[in-house]
């Protein structure tokens, strides 16, 4: 057997995979998408731009995913990363391991469960009753994009967390020796060695993080209480309550558009910020 | 080592360790190590893997602080100066260059730091001038991965020489090179240090590399310092048979010493064989001792004399043949028969028979220790 037919065969199951379930969902959003809602809700087949004129009825949930997405992306990293440098360079080697695991404890229950803590936490018997006790007015957080974003960076905080780790960890310590030798002061180090040399593992949080948040539903749905919605609770009513599926299909493709066009640039970005290397994986 | 060479004043004296000794936990990696580095010399260190070497340079560096005992440079006490405050430098042992930047960037890392920064046109001349000298010009804007290990270790050298440092440390730096290309780079090296003038440290455990290169080699182990001299020194005067076995092939015979004049002594091998020649400090008649003997010392020839052998094997080495001889009293030794020598008396093949001889005065009688 040659070995490209051997490896065809060793693929198949995978592309037979991606196909049905990638591929062919994405080509009947695309088609529905130029569709016309039928008399009772659904599909009916029709050739219109009708469903992307209107798309500016749902301008709301767009702005909104396209602030509060790149808003949590940058909260996720400006948290994640002082952790995950705690994690792999200051902490004694001994409690790594069990720090690791307690990143990723939370995952270990329902995103639903624990967005359920935080709309107590954030609603009139949580933090705002205690801010208040303490006599600094009276905050209202549950029901607003503030409320939404620390849901959404609570949420998707060990998957920022985890890659920046892993680049750190790697990183050579040798490096900041030669930096040290060579008259740099710990900072500054910190700055010209650690922080280049981490920017693979940040690249990949952030497009992991920012990719999943452009589609994410619940907790917007949760937390934010129908008033901050994202373009995911959009597709929720449009697919689920009226029905209108060529109109969804619309919204999801404009998404979809939208979220390529993004990642595209920032692939671009980062590829030239990491002065063209090779090794610099971007997912 | 003379009482005032440690007192800190001298002022040939560019570094000094005194009693410097670095326990990590129950490891002692260096042991009350107490040397005086002349400004200007080409120093090594040399010694078996895990001697201690590494730390060593370390403490001088920066990157270890010592136990016990103080680290001086240029007079002052460094112990508690942080690395980047010290005006030495060092080549990593896998050169730890920075991968997120060109070779130029590279080289000129150390200027930069340098507060206030130097303009950028006076950088650009000096890491010209760095590429030229470690023979890379218009590699610059090279990235380090493509580079070979040999230019790697010259971008290395470069960023290090760059900052014109008190003292060069070099950490095994050509380990990973190979050989023609090692041989090159030590010549290089030794040019460079003449050239540049600057205090070199090297770490090696290559005794071929230290012989060739060094003003002075500090022969050491287990943490400690055994012997410090030149070359010839270590390799004419070992003062034991650590250091004669380090230096240099050496053939060992133990027996008792018969007797003692002045500095020489005569040792009597199994079977009576006699071998004379320099006592080290403190041989004394009647006791058990070891005498060194070099291969290149031994004469082969086909005649008949005092200590017959047999050729067990021999290797032709170019210039020299070493032949592998047996000795029914000595057991097996090494000879080093030169061409010029084996002229006359041309040479033996495996399984013929022949006798040795040396010169009185060629053995080293050494303490049996
Ligand atoms: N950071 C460290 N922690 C524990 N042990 C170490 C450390 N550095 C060196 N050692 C130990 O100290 C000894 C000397 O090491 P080193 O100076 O690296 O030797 P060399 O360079 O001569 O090979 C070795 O036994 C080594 O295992
Ligand atoms: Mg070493």
């Amino acid at each position: 057997m040659s070995t490209r037919l051997r490896t065809s065969l060793l693929l198949a199951p995978a592309t037979a995979w991606l196909l049905a379930m990638l591929v062919l969902p994405l080509v009947v959003v695309a088609v529905f998408s130029f569709g016309e809602r039928a008399a009772a809700g659904g599909y009916s087949a029709a050739f219109t731009l009708e469903n992307f004129a209107n798309l500016g009825a749902r301008w709301a949930a767009f702005k909104n995913t396209l602030m509060l997405a790149p808003a949590g992306t940058l909260m996720c990293l400006i948290i994640a990363y002082p952790l995950a440098y705690y994690l792999a360079v200051k902490v004694d080697p001994k409690w790594r391991t069990l720090l690791l695991i307690l990143v990723i404890v939370p995952f270990w229950t329902s995103i639903l469960i624990r967005s359920y803590a935080w709309i107590y936490l954030l609603g009139g018997q949580g933090i705002p009753k205690l801010i208040s006790t303490l006599g600094f007015g009276n905050p209202r957080l549950i029901n607003t994009p503030f409320a939404v974003l620390i849901g959404i960076t609570y949420g998707y905080l060990p998957l920022m967390v985890f890659p920046i780790y892993v680049s750190l960890e790697r990183l050579d310590k040798r490096l900041l020796e030669a930096s040290a030798d060579l008259g740099s002061p710990p900072w500054r180090s910190f700055l010209q060695v650690t922080l280049p040399l981490s920017t693979p593992g940040v690249a990949t949080g952030c497009m992991l993080v920012f990719i999943l948040l452009m589609g994410e539903f619940l907790i917007p749905a949760m937390l934010g209480g129908g008033k901050v919605f994202f373009v995911g609770n959009a597709l929720v009513d449009l697919f689920l309550q009226s029905r209108n599926w060529p109109y969804g299909a619309a919204v999801a493709v404009a998404l979809v558009v939208i979220m390529l066009v993004t990642v595209t640039a920032y692939m671009r970005f980062t590829r030239r910020w990491a002065g063209g290397r090779d090794d610099v994986s971007l997912m | 080592m003379g009482a005032e060479s440690l007192t800190g004043d001298d002022k040939s004296s560019i570094a000094e360790l005194r009693g410097a000794t670095k326990r990590f936990g129950a490891v002692v990696a260096a042991r009350n190590i107490n040397l005086s580095i002349n400004r200007g010399e080409f120093l090594s260190f040399l010694g078996p893997s895990g001697c201690g070497k590494t730390t060593a340079l370390r403490m001088l560096a920066g990157f270890e602080t010592p136990t016990e005992g103080d680290i001086y440079l240029d007079g002052q006490r460094v112990n508690d100066i942080p690395p980047h405050q010290r005006p030495v430098n060092m080549v990593f042992q896998h050169y730890a260059l920075f991968p997120h930047l060109t070779v130029a960037e590279n080289i000129c890392y150390g200027l930069r730091q340098r507060r206030p920064r130097p303009p950028a046109v006076e950088i650009e001349a000096a890491v010209n001038r760095a590429l030229e000298t470690v023979r890379l010009p218009g590699f610059g804007p090279r990235r380090i991965w493509e580079m070979s290990g040999g230019q790697q270790q010259r971008v290395a050298l470069a960023r290090a020489i760059i900052n014109e440092p008190k003292l060069l440390l070099l950490d095994e730096p050509m380990a990973a090179l190979d050989k023609k290309l090692r041989h090159d780079m030590q010549i290089e090296l030794q040019t460079l240090q003449r050239k540049l003038g600057i205090t070199f440290i090297l770490v090696t455990h290559d005794q071929e590399e230290a012989l060739s290169m060094s003003d002075r080699i500090c022969i050491m182990l287990d943490g400690g310092i055994v012997q410090i001299g030149s070359p010839r020194e270590l390799y004419d005067r070992p003062k034991n048979r650590y250091v004669a076995d380090f230096v240099g092939k050496s053939n060992f015979f133990e027996g008792k010493v018969t007797s003692v004049s002045g500095e020489t002594a005569d040792m009597r091998g199994a079977g009576g064989i006699s071998f004379i020649g320099h006592a080290s400090a403190g041989i004394a008649t009647g006791q058990s001792a070891i005498a060194s003997l070099r291969p290149e010392q031994i004469s082969l020839s086909r005649g008949s004399g005092d200590v017959p052998v047999t050729v067990v094997n021999r290797i032709f080495l170019g210039e020299h043949t070493e032949y592998l001889v047996q000795n029914p009293d000595l057991g097996q030794f090494l000879i080093l028969a030169s061409r010029q020598a084996e002229a006359g008396e041309g040479n033996l093949e495996p399984g013929e028979t022949g006798s040795v001889r040396w010169r009185d005065g060629a053995a080293l009688i050494l303490n049996n220790d």
